[in-house]
């Protein structure tokens, strides 16, 4: 987030959110879109609103433009369907790196593009035909924006408490569209600017950022799983969590994300996520959970930033989205156990060496603290080995890195319970260990499950090039499936790929359905693979292409040095939409980014489904089987890690996920399989 | 004075595609941003819509025959076709490419076919009377 008050502000004024007296006239809006028409109708609407417009047909072009004039512009709208680029991932990246205000419009309205629009964190989404009276109003997204920095810069210490309480917004919902993000928004103006004048003095503008690795979101969490997600504040957490040099605002600001996080994975208030974390014990569910939350809890799981609780709301949200079921209180279980993944990795390595080319790689989750039951170790286990055996095929690819067992195992860990890896005690995220390196799965699904655990962990990049080595791993013949227990639940830190994988596996007629599905999705499913290769029997390029698509989202979290809580959604959706298949990211490299291929549309079909659904939770769309046409061109696994303050990435981490669970239901024809159909 | 009835003729036209629907409120929407230093807003724009959807209808045709069809392709074209109805008001056309994207969507290739046809016809009668009505509009 760029705390730069003056963000090409619309004032003049030093301070952000000043407004000037002709404001908003004098907006600076940036419109993309490759229809002609509406181009010129919202240049003429937005010029007798006295706005400034930029016109722009290609996602691409936008970005570049809005790169080199870091401060030319104050808000973007953009379409969510454009032949470049995906939208989504364009307002992924504005917000991440210009964190710019984004609305989205398109002529579809139906409820899961607008709900991924939420989720991606937009500011508002229209419909088309645009009206000019919901233009005329855009300028409230800017000033919100602004306000909300710096409201996140106010929340420091040196700030009395009172003051600086987000208040419930009252005035803050005049926005047109579903702000979900915006809980925290209230609009005092006119306070903003008597604070930001104070500010100046205070010179909070440019506060350092602060990295939130792993232990140290992990003490987050477990400061806050200690106090209650309802009664933790910041100044509580902060002294909880007892670290030197933390600011009540840094805590602040990850609180919010941290609770948006919860929401969007369960669609409940943080307050119940947890609850549901702890009433319910394995569903069977968990397959299309894990699916789901397969993925954004591997990248939270990666990112080490998820708490426990968190990835096990995530789950359910996930699971019971997928599943189309009443779910939260399923998943929750397995959340749980997504943290616990850790615990049941490293148990499973030692139960599997036999399976596994590489005993060692059933370190995956090593890292990562789990609690699982006794009954999950033994899914686990008996995944592990059923996906050791695959593994063992898939290593047989020539795959060099062991690694990629330890992925396979991971997956087929999850299932049934889906409790892998969910943390329950303080936090911990599980972070997958993906072991540095892990080949993460090539089976897309898995891969990128743990990859984007390894990620975390990583965090440096170092382990997606085996990754990429794994990859071939990751083609385990999905004939296996059957051997593996349909408990799909992903384990923490591969929820989206055991998920995938368990789901998968438990159903020959899943995959079929994951094949319709996933064609066209692309994005983010190229960890898949293994979908395909059921189908297909044949060892699928994941190599790295799916990999990469997990790592990217872990990545980024990685070379944010996992601090990034969950950005990985973000990232992985990136990373999805540009590369159509065979993403063969050179970024892979440079950032250990696991290329899922993505793109091939229907050919990962199922990979993708099942990784959408996994990845539904993280990424939202633009995987979406039908509609979303991963044409991107690069897959970008490259999200710019380093740009973007972890806030960002959670944020974006944050939405995806939401996103990914509202639609996940609907778009993804498998969700008739969910859950139920996973033997548990 | 020598106004009134071509202004009044005008107005009965507009009417009408209003009363058949079709067009509707954001053709209306259209007409009322013209300004002075661009007074044809709504007959550019209209043009821009028939240069559009030519391609998309040429597009269409050509993914319809092809062999296997790629439904993602006639997907987005049909929804590029249908984000250009809605631009500029054209609500009978939207209609019949809504159908046609029913027919994609479930796979029927065929019927896809057919409403495409549905929508050139559409297409062609929008154009014919536009045509016109610019016409007058221009003389006025």
């Amino acid at each position: 987030m760029n705390l730069n008050n003056d963000k090409g502000s619309m004032s003049t004024a030093s301070s952000s959110v000043t407004v000037s007296d002709q404001f908003p006239a004098g907006l600076r809006v940036l419109v993309v879109d490759d229809d002609p028409t509406c181009l010129r109708i919202l240049e003429k609407m937005l010029g007798t609103c006295l706005y400034e417009v930029t016109k722009c047909n290609r996602a691409e072009i936008a970005l570049d433009m809005l790169r080199t004039n870091k401060n030319g512009y104050d808000i973007v709208i953009s379409d969510v369907h454009m032949p470049d680029m995906d939208g989504f991932k364009l307002l992924e990246q504005v917000g991440l790196e210009m964190d710019l205000p984004v609305i989205m419009m398109s002529a579809d309205d139906s409820k899961q593009v607008v709900m991924k629009g939420v989720t991606h964190g937009a500011c508002d989404y229209l419909i088309k035909p645009v009206r000019i009276e919901a233009l005329k109003n855009i300028w409230q997204h800017v000033v919100r924006k602004r306000k909300n920095e710096w409201k996140d810069l106010e929340q420091s210490g040196s700030v009395e408490e009172g003051d600086r309480q987000p208040k419930p917004s009252e005035e803050a919902d005049y926005s047109s569209s579903a702000n979900e993000g915006n809980w925290r928004t209230s609009k005092r103006r006119k306070d903003e600017e008597e604070e930001m004048e104070e500010r100046d003095d205070t010179s909070t503008l440019k506060k350092p950022r602060v990295v939130w690795s792993v232990e140290l979101h992990q003490q987050f969490v477990s400061a806050v799983n200690q106090l209650g997600i309802d009664k933790a504040v910041p100044k509580k957490i902060l002294e909880l969590m007892n670290v030197p040099g933390l600011t009540r605002e840094n805590v602040a600001s990850h609180l919010q994300k941290y609770r948006l996080y919860l929401r969007r994975l369960s669609g409940v208030s943080p307050h119940q996520g947890n609850s549901f974390i702890s009433s319910h014990s394995q569903e069977p569910p968990y397959g299309s959970l894990s699916s789901l939350s397969g993925l954004d809890f591997q990248t939270l799981a990666a990112t080490g930033q998820i708490p426990a609780q968190s990835l096990a709301t995530l789950q359910a949200a996930g699971l019971a989205r997928s599943a189309a079921k009443p779910g939260l209180p399923m998943p929750l279980v397995d959340q749980r156990n997504i943290f616990s993944f850790d615990n049941q990795k490293l148990r499973f390595g030692e139960g599997q060496p036999q399976h596994m080319s590489s005993g060692k790689q059933m370190n995956l989750l090593h890292g990562i603290p789990t609690t699982m039951d006794s009954k999950q170790l033994v899914n686990l286990h008996h995944s592990a080995q059923s996906l050791g055996s695959l593994n063992m095929q898939a290593s047989a690819h020539g795959n060099p890195s062991g690694q990629s067992s330890p992925l396979l195992m991971q997956m087929a860990q999850p299932q049934s319970r889906g409790q892998i890896l969910t943390e329950t005690s303080g936090g911990q995220v599980p972070r997958l260990p993906t072991s540095v390196g892990h080949p993460i799965l090539s089976n897309g699904a898995a891969g990128a499950m743990l990859a984007r655990n390894g990620i975390g962990e990583n965090s440096r990049g170092t382990g997606y090039n085996s990754v990429s080595q794994t990859s071939s791993v990751l083609n385990f013949p999905l004939n296996h499936s059957a051997e593996l227990p349909g408990n799909s639940f992903p384990l923490g830190s591969t929820p989206g790929i055991s998920a995938g994988m368990s789901t998968l596996t438990t159903k020959g007629g899943f995959q079929e359905e994951i094949n319709s599905d996933i064609k066209g999705s692309g994005g983010f499913m190229p960890s898949y693979d293994i979908f395909n290769d059921l189908q297909q029997h044949k060892p699928h390029n994941w190599e790295l292409q799916n990999v990469g698509f997990a790592f990217d989202a872990s990545q980024h979290s990685n070379s944010l040095q996992a601090s990034v809580d969950v950005t990985p959604s973000v990232l992985v959706n990136q990373g999805y939409s540009s590369s159509p298949r065979n993403v063969q990211n050179s970024s892979v490299s440079a950032m250990g980014k696991p290329i899922f291929s993505v793109g091939e549309g229907s050919e990962h079909g199922n990979a993708l489904n099942v990784g959408q659904h996994l990845n539904s939770l993280l990424v939202d769309n633009s995987t979406r089987v039908k509609s979303e046409r991963v044409t991107d061109t690069s897959c970008q696994p490259t999200l710019l890690p380093q740009h973007f303050g972890q806030e960002d990435l959670m944020s974006a981490i944050l939405k995806q996920q939401q996103d990914g669970l509202g639609p996940a239901e609907n778009d993804f024809e498998f969700d008739g399989y969910s859950l139920d159909n996973i033997p548990v | 004075m020598e106004n009134n009835p071509l202004h009044q003729q005008i107005a009965t036209m507009r009417q009408s595609f209003l009363d058949e629907e079709i067009l509707n409120d954001q053709f209306i929407q259209l007409e009322s941003m013209a300004t002075e230093d661009d007074p044809a807003f709504a007959e550019d724009t209209v043009s821009l819509y028939f240069q559009e959807t030519t391609k998309i209808i040429a597009t269409l045709e050509e993914e319809f025959v092809k062999d296997p069809i790629d439904y993602n392709a006639l997907e987005k074209c049909l929804h590029d076709f249908k984000g250009l109805c809605v631009s500029i008001g054209a609500s009978k056309v939207l209609i019949e490419v809504n159908k046609a994207r029913a027919c994609c969507d479930n796979g029927n290739i065929e019927g896809g076919k057919a409403a495409l046809e549905k929508v050139k016809v559409e297409q062609e009668t929008l154009k014919a009377k536009l045509d016109s009505y610019f016409q007058l509009v221009k003389q006025s």
